[in-house]
């Protein structure tokens, strides 16, 4: 296969060989569905690529880039943007000298996250340009407009993609590459310090970008009009396009690519263009709520459309206002863990000495379902350790005595080291004891490498985060490590001991993924085998 | 940027896309299936779309994948209700998708081939794209193509004999 070829491509894909072909120097993210594959294959195909601890650090490692005058992409699903709010608003503010692409990746209808927000709203709260590809080509061709829109402007700009996006396979055709700029530093001590009065005239010449962008919006092809029936015109964005394009081939459309800041004048043009005006959009009713704010008289979706993806038969209920409920389809089987997976053992000796168990986020969060149903809560990245010292702070002593926070390996090196510091600052009467599920991977994603297995994305050797040095370098007196077998018994009786003790007690239960085993003996054999590029045709 | 307005791609006869729905469990290789399946479609100048959900089906749950073909495919999803064909991988998944079907759909369920007849048991997926293979307008060399650019050269031979036995076992039950 020639990288320049039309090919079949993921969205996920397409977004990494629009990188290549953009002249990015370096991509940097934090794994999570739906974004894991484009910088795994941004990687495969000659990229430079990193795993960065979390999302906020792959942001700020992205922002130097971009500062040095190079092109940067950082990619998040749609969650990890919580995580890097905090630069992602401040870089609006500074801009940048190179681009700075900074992909979501949202999954209406969680297929596998915790939550169902719509990201498009970061656009606006951060007040940077937002693009909306409906498919694998213009994932490719969005990421290089990208990357264009944030060199012309200086600004980050955010590529909004969607579950369906990130995962469809579909024809893509590259086009002539970008010629990347060379990386070199000039001081802009004002630009970029922002100390108040350094940041207020930086946000003034924020909002004056955007009105030129917005400028900009009303002639970019990015917004379409399709001429069609003057009967019914349909706005819309993102994957929806295609569903509703299929749904009414005969409409008149305006496709929204570039959605923030949108295109006022154009949009209220079509909407007097055409006698029956309907927005199509997944999740919030982002683009409704701002066209009708002003002033245009637009239908939008009924409530019940704001759950979940959409499809071909939902905008058809839409456009015939049919509210009856919807069809439900039968269930399918649930995942569960694997057979021979570590956390069996773990979540066995929860249940038995009915642990109040505050988790997290990854595999063993499937310790919440039947046989185990041995988890209370699992609300974010890094939250065991903090909620469960919450709970030990004010539950009668008997209860705070059965806390226990788990959290994986990959997910406690992306946010529970703060954990630990908060816990040994603030410690409950009654102790706390925390186990570290080290399954040596990040397994929920699909084995991606992080600080704490010692191999880069690529499966390199590098540096290697020691959790038990790191426990008892932040004051933490009892640190254990377990190697998890098959019997539950011994890790159990350990517990007993460690909930007992009432100190503050970190637990490193250690055993490999059983999918990802096999593969991390192999990279541990040839501690430098990072794996040549497959294909590399620029 | 692509131009919108402008016609259909491919250069195909049909008319009308093809909508194929593939089921099982997460490691029965679903998604291997129509990897192959779309990427020989696209080998026949068709236009291709393949969706599906991953992520935390990979821990044994139920996984679909949609794929259509034809000379123009707008959203990736089959319409439920809409699929020409469904292909299931796993006994206990035939009724949990049979919705997906429409009138007159093509069901290939799992129960047409013995697993025990093939070389490798691993390649029940693609004996049951063997199968699928006598419904559609796609050459027998783009399958053997596809099959070879999706899979490692070392699963060629015991896929290439699933896909017959596949086919094999369509016909005899189209001709008994």
């Amino acid at each position: 296969m020639n990288l320049t070829d039309r090919q079949l491509l993921s969205g996920d894909s397409a977004i990494a060989l629009a990188a290549l072909h953009g002249g990015v120097a370096l991509g940097t993210g934090y794994p999570g569905t739906p974004s894991t594959e484009i910088l795994e294959y941004f990687s495969r195909i000659g990229g430079q690529a990193q795993w960065s601890p979390n999302e906020k650090v792959a942001l700020e490692v992205g922002i130097g880039v971009a500062y040095a005058g190079a092109r940067s992409l950082v990619t998040m699903k749609h969650v990890g943007l919580n995580v890097a709010a905090d630069p992602f608003f401040s870089v609006a503010h500074t801009g940048v000298v190179g681009a700075l692409v900074v992909v979501s990746a949202d999954d209406p209808g969680m297929a596998s996250s915790q939550n169902e927000q719509d990201n498009r709203r970061y656009a606006v709260a951060a007040a940077v340009p937002m693009l909306e590809p409906s498919d694998s080509q213009e994932a490719y061709d969005y990421t290089l407009a990208a990357i264009e829109i944030s060199e012309r402007w200086k600004i980050p700009v955010l590529l909004r993609v969607t579950t369906r996006i990130c995962h469809t396979q579909a024809p893509v055709q590259p086009r002539a590459v970008l010629v990347p700029p060379k990386p070199h530093f000039e001081h802009d001590l004002r630009g970029r310090n922002l100390i108040p009065s350094n940041a207020r005239p930086a946000h003034r010449r924020l909002r004056q970008k955007l009105s030129e962008m917005t400028e900009w919006s009303e002639a970019t092809l990015l917004n379409q009009i399709i001429s069609g029936d003057q009967q019914l015109g349909i706005i819309t964005s993102g994957v929806c396009f295609m569903h509703a394009r299929e749904a009414f081939p005969d409409a008149s459309f305006l496709k929204l690519g570039f959605t923030h800041p949108l295109p006022m004048k154009k949009i209220a043009g079509f909407v007097r263009s055409v006698d029956r005006c309907v927005v199509i959009e997944e999740g919030d009713p982002y683009l409704a709520d701002a066209i009708r704010a002003a002033g245009l008289m637009v239908e939008s979706k009924p409530e019940m459309f704001r759950f979940g993806e959409l499809n071909v038969d939902r905008v058809r209920r839409i456009l015939a206002r049919d509210h009856s409920p919807e069809p439900v389809r039968p269930p399918g089987k649930p995942p569960e863990l694997c057979d021979g997976c570590g956390h069996h053992v773990v979540f066995q000796a929860l249940k038995n000495l009915d642990c109040i168990v505050a988790g997290d986020i990854g595999c063993y969060a499937l310790g919440v379902l039947p046989p185990y149903s041995a988890m209370d809560c699992c609300v974010c990245m890094g939250s065991s350790i903090p909620i469960g010292l919450g709970l030990r702070h004010v539950l009668p002593p008997a209860e705070a005595r059965r806390v226990v926070s788990v959290i994986g390996d990959s997910t406690f090196v992306h946010s529970g080291m703060t954990g630990l510091a908060e816990m040994i600052y603030n410690p409950p009467p009654t102790g706390h004891v925390v186990v570290i599920l080290d399954n040596s991977t990040t397994a929920m994603t699909g084995h991606q490498e992080h600080p704490g297995t010692g191999r880069s994305l690529a499966h390199a050797a590098t540096g290697k985060v020691i959790y038990e040095d790191l426990g008892k370098a932040l004051g933490i007196e009892d640190v254990r490590v377990f190697p998890l077998g098959k019997d539950c018994a011994e890790f159990q009786k350990m517990l007993v001991a460690a909930l007992a003790s009432e100190k503050l007690v970190l637990i490193i239960a250690r055993r490999p993924c059983v999918l990802a085993a096999k593969s991390i003996r192999e990279y541990e054999k040839c501690a430098t085998c990072a794996p040549a590029p497959e294909v590399f045709v620029k | 940027m692509r131009d919108l307005r402008a016609g259909p791609g491919g250069f195909c006869q049909m008319k009308k896309t093809v909508n194929v729905v593939i089921a099982g469990l997460g490691g029965q290789g679903v998604i291997k299936a129509s990897d192959i399946l779309s990427e020989a479609a696209f080998r026949s100048g068709f236009e291709v779309k393949k969706s599906e959900i991953h992520g935390m089906s990979q821990r044994g749950g139920s996984v679909t994948s949609d794929v259509r073909f034809g000379p123009e495919v707008f959203s990736p999803m089959v319409p439920p209700g809409e699929a020409d064909f469904l292909v299931v991988l796993a006994p206990d998944q035939v009724e949990v998708n049979r919705g997906q079907l429409r009138d007159g759909g093509v069901l290939i369920a799992p129960d047409l081939i013995d697993p025990a007849a093939l070389s490798n048991r691993k390649s029940f997926n693609v004996a049951l794209l063997g199968a699928l293979s006598t419904h559609l307008e796609i050459s027998e060399d783009n399958w053997q193509a596809s099959l070879h650019a999706v899979l490692p050269e070392k699963l060629h031979a015991a896929n290439e004999q699933a896909f017959a036995a596949g086919r094999r076992a369509a016909a005899s039950k189209l001709q008994p």
